[in-house]
């Protein structure tokens, strides 16, 4: 059976009593205090610690270079080496957004335009950060490789509406991604 | 007529400056240290950055200072925020509250002495506002009326979590504050005194409590049975203090607002200044324990070691200044003190109910009864002749271990009845 | 049955008892079933709840049999040599004797005996084999068709494709984003040739504009030369198409169609009653697509009815109620609150003589407001009560000449053979100032009633309530502004009778109200009563007691498919053609 009785285990008269345990929490508690102050706590060196404790000091200090490769930072949406926006808006990222944070409204190319092919792309695409949960679906659930989550960590705002990022932003953040499949070329 | 007008200034300037500049900053100052301690402990920061902004009128630099504004920010933020009052509450009660809980704490500290008398142009003053006789009396009957104003947070509230909050506070603290008051009588059989200035003075003069070196301002071990007074003095000590924290709300006794379980406790429905008061309360009985404690233990604002005739006497342009380094002392003992507490609230896990009521009821209540008998027989050994003293002895230790067996006895899960 | 002697119902045969009602015995995944002589497998199969993928199959056109998607397995009982009595089991039923290749189950017709397997090695083969020659030169269009999300082609592919491609050469080309009509967009790369259009076009709407050219996977839909496909009735070929390939221009790149909500409600652009489905999100109605009810539309709608829905969200919208008094000046329109409103209204009411105030109402209320209006007209003690009459040509299918919704609702709730009677009446009343209130429900009595501005400004009291802002209620003293058809509840009767049902898809702009709430609080302001009525239900519980016509039925009793409640013997030609076809054995739905 899947049942484990566990039992208390006995206590002798000095754990009965709970001082000594209590002296030794202190001692523990100071000694972790000590290294704090002299800046040697367990994993101070690994973590670049300020020099107290084992935290970076933020602004000052910026854990950049330690950025894991896999990080999530914020979504932005790419143009590929020939300069075409990749999203076609076809609102999957917006569907599968866990918190509602993507808002597309799609549009057609006119035909004059070199890409009038590819017959959709997003008039006004927004990202509110102040939703977004960095959970990367949209990038995982794009089928044209257009939204990518960058390293950009540090999205402030000083309004609710600094904290929406538009298409123009997004762009800016994204920039041009190189390799990916184009499947809009003439030749498909 | 005059003479009675500068009394009255003197009372009031007394009340102002003890209690509204030198006490209640305490509390944001504890606040603060607790929020770096705790830190340090757990090998973080804290809060370090809230300083005065110099870069905003044109300096190089911010004053930081360790973020030694941040109880100013702190207090600034509770009190701009909204104060909400959920509809379902009743209203009179909740509005009370608050202040139930904050008052009686600022109360008990006009008995408090924070230092010697001072003497100005020949005029001498005491470093306390109202020189009771039934100092610690006071302070008791006091105290306990801050927990009215947690019961009736945790009614008025009328939401489950605050009210059992305030259940459990209720039954904290009237088990505790009966081992609370048994355990000092030992200190006050000692000092035979019950007025907190001249149990200090005492101190000064001739030992504190948990230090007895000294006597008539000379150094030296006390006499035999001084010393041996020192056992009941510190069995004491231990049983008030650690009633003092069960007194406060604080950890490892916090369960009126265990946040595990009780989301906040009786202070859920609260928020801005009506919270802040209730923290400033908690804050502020810590300062008032560690002060009583400081006073009836650890010699109040007496330095000890029979320097204090002399640091008495210490006088500037006719102004006597000791009283001031006495004062000093004092804080210096409180701070420490309440740096003890801090380090006690992140060392020690929280008790389960249970335990806590155990350890009140079951230990603390007959340890301190049986702590005051012990006391008693050192103190009259001296003018009881060997027999009685050899039997009282024997009593109390038969007392002891009856005690101790009927604690086990009831510890005992009882049989199941079969039919 | 209990009657017949049981000893001659075991000697009956399932194929006897079956052929008495005019039925057929069939085995269908292993189960017998009896279906109608004549029935088509793939119907059979619906009927029995096992679902056979097809594309070009619909129940309401022929059927060609060309996508071949609809491969089953048959068997019928082996041909008995001469004089042998053919074996039977203990059920009475033949041994099927399965044929080794697929038959399409959408072109055969049932016969006695017969098994189907839509299951199976065989067909499983089948289809992953055609839907892989189905796919071989569609494009990866997914993210910008609109089709996606309700498109046969991708649910297949889950279903019964192979997942990968095994296609290395080029795909072929045809034209994209052709514009054939100005309703529908055509992608002929998308296109999988079932020619569902074509049917429809050639079939229903007699317009036999759509066709193939070329050959083999050059195959390309297309229109005829020199001509258009304008029919009224194009939309219905987005509709049916199984995937992208016919799209409709006004809902084209508007929405993705998995965020939009599906409410099923009733056309009201004229008497048909057109059962339709509304599809919105959030608040916004994104496209109107019909919805199939045998009794009064089939599965089909005209286009002018279907996009006559973006007024909704236009800017003439009226989302708070308006008044003169409440103003700078008495000459501009203010934005006023309802209870001032109704209490205005209800004061200056009382200053005329019941004779001198009349009710202007429309035949595009529902049943619940038409009674409440009743109920107006009875408090004001005014019989001088009309509606609008909206007529215009007929087509041959689906659109009647009254292109008001609920004139038969109107007629039998206010109990009269003509509901537009006093109309004249009325209107020349207020020409000569007998009439000197008038009150005007969702009608534009300048466009639609022959009023002019100067007749309207002889009025001393002018209430008007409506959806949007018209030139009559630019002439009124109290503006109310109301709900769209796609934005309340209630229930109409087409011009056959048929009791139906509107349901709400959206909620109503600003301060906008459902009508039937603005008449039961103009009544109460008026009678001083007491509130009584919170839900449309209760009107037409209210409604029920009161009308002959309607006794016994609630609004969710008359269902989505509507309830028939009076005989007017108005035929849809749409309905009669279906009809005519079926019995012809040409379709089968």
């Amino acid at each position: 059976m899947a049942v484990v009785k566990l039992h208390r285990p006995k206590l002798n008269f000095g754990e009965k009593i709970y001082f000594g345990a209590l002296i030794k929490g202190f001692f523990l508690t100071m000694t972790h205090a000590v290294k704090t102050l002299r800046g040697k706590s367990v994993g101070a060196k690994e973590l670049a610690s300020s020099g107290l404790g084992i935290t970076m000091q933020f602004p000052e200090q910026r854990w950049d270079e330690h950025l894991p490769e896999y990080y999530r930072g914020a979504p932005a949406l790419v143009t590929d080496e020939q300069g075409r926006e990749r999203c076609v808006s076809c609102q999957l990222c917006e569907f599968i957004c866990p918190p509602k944070a993507i808002k597309i409204t799609p549009s057609e190319i006119p035909s004059n335009d070199r890409w009038a092919k590819v017959e959709k792309r997003p008039l006004e695409f927004d990202i509110d950060m102040i939703r977004c949960i960095y959970c990367g679906m949209c990038e995982e659930v794009c089928p044209e490789q257009a939204i990518y989550l960058r390293k950009d960590y540090l999205i402030t705002g000083l309004k609710r509406t600094d904290m929406v990022h538009d298409k123009k932003k997004l762009y800016e953040i994204g920039g041009t991604r190189v390799g990916l499949v184009n499947k809009w070329n003439e030749l498909k | 007529m005059p003479d009675l007008l500068i009394q009255l200034a003197i009372i009031i300037t007394k009340i102002v400056v003890l209690t509204f500049i030198v006490v209640l900053p305490l509390v944001p100052v504890s606040v603060y240290f607790e929020r770096r301690f705790s830190a340090v402990i757990q090998d973080r920061v804290g809060p370090n950055r809230v300083g005065i902004p110099f870069t905003l009128l044109g300096f190089k630099k911010d004053f930081h200072f360790f973020g030694l504004i941040q109880p100013i920010a702190d207090g600034l933020k509770l009190f701009l925020k909204e104060d909400f009052t959920p509809a379902h509450v009743r209203k009179a009660f909740y509005w009370l509250a608050p202040a139930l809980t904050v008052v009686p704490a600022l109360i008990t500290v006009c008995v408090v002495p924070f230092g010697s008398p001072i003497s100005i142009f020949g005029h001498t003053e005491k470093l306390v506002i109202a020189d009771l006789d039934i100092g610690p009396l006071f302070i008791f009957s006091v105290a306990s009326l801050s927990v009215y104003g947690i019961t009736l947070a945790g009614w008025a509230s009328n939401s489950k979590f605050p009210f059992i909050g305030g259940v459990r506070s209720t039954a904290q603290m009237i088990s505790y504050e009966i081992a609370l008051g048994l355990s000092i009588i030992p200190v006050l059989l000692f000092y035979g005194d019950l007025n907190l200035s001249k149990i200090v003075q005492f101190q000064a003069d001739n030992g504190w409590l948990l230090l007895p070196f000294w006597k008539n301002g000379q150094l030296g071990h006390a006499d035999l049975n001084t010393l041996l007074y020192w056992i009941p003095a510190f069995i004491a000590f231990l049983i008030f203090t650690i009633s003092i924290f069960a007194e406060t709300n604080r950890m490892p006794f916090d369960l009126p607002e265990c946040e595990t379980e009780l989301v906040g406790g009786y202070h859920t429905e609260y928020s801005s200044m009506k919270f802040a008061m209730f923290f400033m309360g908690e804050y502020a009985a810590m300062v008032i324990g560690s002060a009583l404690i400081i006073t009836l233990f650890l010699g109040g604002w007496s330095v000890g070691f029979g320097l204090d005739a002399y640091i008495a006497k210490f006088e500037i342009f006719g102004i006597g200044i000791g009283g001031f380094i006495h004062m000093g002392c004092f804080l210096t003992k409180l701070i420490a003190f309440i740096l003890f507490f801090i380090l006690v609230r992140w060392t020690v896990p929280r008790f389960r109910y249970d335990q806590l009521m155990k350890l009140g009821w079951v230990v603390f209540f007959e340890a301190a009864l049986i702590n005051v008998f012990l006391a008693a027989l050192i103190l009259a050994a001296p003018q009881l002749k060997g027999v009685i003293i050899g039997i009282g002895s024997v009593l109390l230790i038969a007392v002891t271990f009856a005690v101790i067996w009927v604690a086990k006895v009831s510890e005992e899960t009882p049989k199941v009845l079969r039919a | 049955m209990s009657d017949t002697p049981s000893a001659t119902a075991e000697m009956k045969l399932p194929k006897d008892l079956a052929t008495e009602k005019g039925m057929v015995n069939v085995q269908i995944d292993g189960v017998w079933h009896q279906f109608p002589k004549g029935t088509r497998m793939i119907e059979a199969c619906r009927q029995a709840k096992v679902i056979v993928p097809h594309y070009c199959y619909h129940p309401k056109l022929t059927s060609p049999g060309n996508c071949r998607m609809c491969l089953v397995q048959m068997g019928m009982p082996p041909r008995p040599a001469p004089g042998q009595e053919p074996t039977r089991d203990e059920n009475g039923y033949e041994p099927i004797g399965w044929i080794p290749r697929p038959v399409i189950a959408c072109a055969n017709t049932i016969g006695e005996n017969m098994g189907i397997r839509t299951t199976g090695d065989l067909v499983e083969k089948c289809r992953e084999g055609v839907m892989e020659f189905l796919l071989i030169n569609h494009p990866l269009d997914c993210p910008i068709c609109d089709q996606a999300g309700e498109c046969r082609l991708q649910e297949q592919s889950v279903q019964h494709g192979r997942g990968v491609s095994r296609f290395i050469d080029m795909k072929v080309k045809k034209p994209k984003n052709v514009d054939i009509g100005p309703r529908i967009r055509l992608d002929d790369e998308r296109c999988i040739m079932c020619s569902r259009c074509i049917r429809f076009m050639d079939e229903v709407a007699s317009d036999p504009v759509l066709g193939f050219t070329q050959r083999g996977t050059h195959t390309t839909l297309t229109v005829h030369p020199g001509r258009l496909l304008d029919s009224n009735y194009s939309l219905n070929t987005a509709d049916i198409c199984p995937v992208g390939a016919l799209t409709s221009n006004d809902f084209r790149f508007q929405m993705r169609v998995w965020f939009l909500k599906e409410t099923p409600t009733i056309d009201v652009n004229c008497g048909t009653g057109t059962n339709i489905t509304v599809w919105t999100r959030g608040n916004k109605i994104h496209r109107i697509t019909p919805r199939q009810n045998d009794e009064v539309n089939s599965a089909w709608m005209p286009d002018s009815h279907r996009l006559n829905f973006h007024y909704i969200d236009s800017e003439a919208r009226l989302t708070e109620p308006l008044s003169r008094n409440v103003g700078i000046s008495p000459t501009v329109h203010a934005p006023a609150t309802w209870s001032a409103s109704f209490t205005e209204a209800a004061t200056r009411i009382q200053f005329f003589k019941p004779e001198e105030i009349a009710i202007i109402a429309s035949a595009r209320m529902t049943n619940e407001e038409i009674f409440l209006t009743r109920a107006l007209a009875a408090e004001i003690g005014t019989s001088q009560l009309s509606l609008v009459p909206r007529f215009a040509d007929a087509d041959a299918l689906l659109i009647a000449a009254d292109r008001n919704p609920n004139t038969t609702g109107a007629k039998l709730i206010l109990d009269t053979e003509d509901p537009y009677a006093k109309l004249g009446s009325i209107r020349d009343g207020v020409r000569s100032g007998q009439i000197k209130a008038l009150l005007v429900f969702g009608e534009d009595l300048i466009t639609d009633a022959d009023f002019t501005a100067d007749d309207l400004a002889k009025l001393d009291f002018f209430l008007h309530s409506s959806v949007l802002a018209n030139p009559s209620s630019h002439a009124a003293d109290i503006v109310l502004p109301t709900a769209a058809f796609a934005e309340k509840r209630g229930s109409m009767v087409n011009l056959c009778g048929r009791l139906q049902r509107l349901n709400q898809a959206a909620q109503l702009p600003g301060q906008a109200r459902d009508d039937w709430e603005m008449l039961r609080d103009l009544l109460l302001a008026i009678s001083g009563g007491k509130n009584e009525a919170h839900h449309v239900e209760d009107i037409f519980k209210a409604l029920a007691e009161t009308v002959p016509s309607f006794n016994g039925l609630t609004l969710s009793k008359i269902g989505h498919q509507g309830t028939q409640i009076a005989d007017t013997g108005y035929q849809i030609p749409l309905l009669a053609n279906e009809r005519a076809r079926k019995a012809a054995g040409l379709i089968n739905g």
